[in-house]
């Protein structure tokens, strides 16, 4: 088994699009890992005691040391775990900058607007939220442009670390056409991801790990109207 | 830094192995961000040219080199941009490996918890403490400073778990990521001081932070480069009327 004698524990839920960049990125390097699935209603000793700050998933618990938020767990996977494959980062600095500029944008202008969609109370913010996250989408399209210099992935010839944090949201990507009525990359209007996306979904890791679209529309779908009707009983 | 600049123009002709006459920072001189770059440059003893924006007023410089967000920091190595100050601080921490210590810690664990509290520092105590500020109404001002207080009583309690809350620094015997990370929001918390009569950093609650306060002060790259607090007081001023404008 690559990675050796290595303990790994996935403190996740099988929901969480963050917690999938984790299992992405273990998967790419080949590394065996064993999955805590956590009910987030009922948060677990272990999840607790090992993310205090936020109490939140993942949490990858390496020979019994706690690492949190997604995309440093993805960075120490990274540069710390032996495992298969090229690097996620880019080894030269610069391009290593353009990756980490682009993961952040992700974060903050995609992801954020994006779990505000299925949070928020009345149509009219949802409308808003979306309207902000398909702007990021076009601003994404031109950094898939520059990252990737017309290869496969923003990793360019092999998956890379951006790839990874856009990729644990792909399951969604796909669903948020049956649960908001708009499609997120469409061929139409921003053809480099939407392309990607077919791509990345065809990688064996991606196979084994995202979640299955149906499932996540029933999901997404019931989180939408439990907030909205939060919002009516008010 | 105007010294700098000087002495950076008279120095283009012997194009220094530095990348004096190929990096440009562009940056506004009380912004947190542009002042952990700043102090990462200094940091590893890089010379560079300084280009002060003016924030309402962006140059064709900043628009072009920074087109998505139009902020800054940027800064400019051989003709290329890079932004985002925690990803800038990386780069110059991985270009300029060999000018001095390391900013990030050489363990990759000990990297892991520096990025989680920087990423903390942003995600947390940064719009906590500007949202006090910026707040419109008493009751928004009390919920942000609680938050920002809480956000701090964490911060103490990283502090007293790196090296025991023994070490003069996040970074240890000298200063690192974290200390960047944090550090550049001491001119803020003085003018903070000044407008609303408010400790971020209490003593009596955050000890360990206050005498760290008190030690990153007193270092060479906080010393050559973070402003008094007046000069963020005086910048507040100057956003609060833009802010009043706006909601007219």
């Amino acid at each position: 088994m690559a990675g050796g004698n290595v303990e790994l524990k996935l403190v996740g839920q099988w929901a969480s699009a963050f917690v999938t960049r984790v299992k992405l990125a273990l998967h790419l390097k080949g590394l065996s890992y064993e999955i805590i699935e956590e009910d987030l209603r009922n948060k677990s000793e272990l999840l607790l005691s090992s993310n205090p700050v936020h109490k939140a998933v993942p949490v990858l618990i390496h020979n019994g040391k706690p690492i949190c938020e997604s995309q440093i767990i993805v960075q120490y996977i990274d540069e710390t775990l032996v495992g298969v494959g090229p690097s996620l980062l880019p080894a030269d600095p610069y391009e290593r900058a353009v990756a980490r500029f682009w993961a952040a944008y992700i974060e903050d202008k995609l992801v954020a607007p994006w779990d505000r969609v299925f949070r928020v109370k009345t149509d009219e913010e949802r409308g808003e939220e979306m309207k902000q996250m398909l702007a990021a989408v076009d601003v994404l399209e031109g950094g898939f442009k520059e990252c990737s210099n017309g290869k496969c992935f923003f990793g360019g010839d092999c998956v890379g670390y951006v790839d990874v944090i856009l990729g644990g949201a792909v399951s969604y990507a796909k669903a948020n056409e049956a649960i908001f009525g708009a499609k997120l990359f469409d061929a139409a209007k921003t053809p480099l991801l939407a392309a990607w996306m077919e791509r990345f979904c065809e990688l064996d890791a991606a196979k084994a790990v995202l979640q299955d679209v149906d499932t996540v529309v029933k999901h997404g779908k019931f989180l939408v109207a439990k907030n909205s009707a939060r919002a009516s009983n008010n | 830094l105007r010294r700098q600049a000087e002495r950076g123009r008279e120095k283009k002709e012997s194009s220094m192995a530095d990348g004096e006459g190929n990096l440009k920072l562009l940056g506004l001189h009380v912004s947190p961000f542009a002042l952990r770059v700043r102090m990462a440059l200094g940091f590893k003893g890089v010379s560079y040219e300084y280009i002060e924006e003016d924030l309402f007023h962006k140059s064709e410089l900043l628009l072009s080199s920074n087109p998505v967000h139009k902020k800054v920091p940027v800064l400019i190595h051989n003709g290329r941009p890079v932004c985002e100050s925690l990803a800038v601080v990386q780069y110059v921490d991985e270009v300029w490996a060999g000018a001095g210590p390391d900013i990030l810690p050489a363990d990759p664990y000990q990297r892991a918890i520096a990025r989680f509290w920087a990423a903390y520092i942003d995600d947390k105590l940064f719009p906590a403490w500007t949202g006090f500020m910026k707040a419109a109404t008493e009751e928004v001002r009390g919920e942000k400073l609680k938050e920002t207080h809480a956000a701090v009583q964490n911060l103490e309690k990283a502090f007293s778990e790196s090296a025991n809350g023994k070490a003069a620094f996040f970074g240890g015997d000298s200063i690192g990521y974290l200390d960047l990370a944090l550090g550049c929001f001491l001119p803020w918390f003085g003018a903070l001081r000044v407008m609303f009569g408010v400790e971020v950093i209490d003593a009596a609650n955050a000890p360990l932070l206050a005498a760290w306060a008190e030690r990153f002060g007193e270092t060479a790259v906080a010393k050559e480069v973070l402003p008094e607090p007046d000069k963020a007081l005086a910048y507040a001023t100057k956003l609060k009327a833009y802010w009043a404008s706006l909601n007219k």
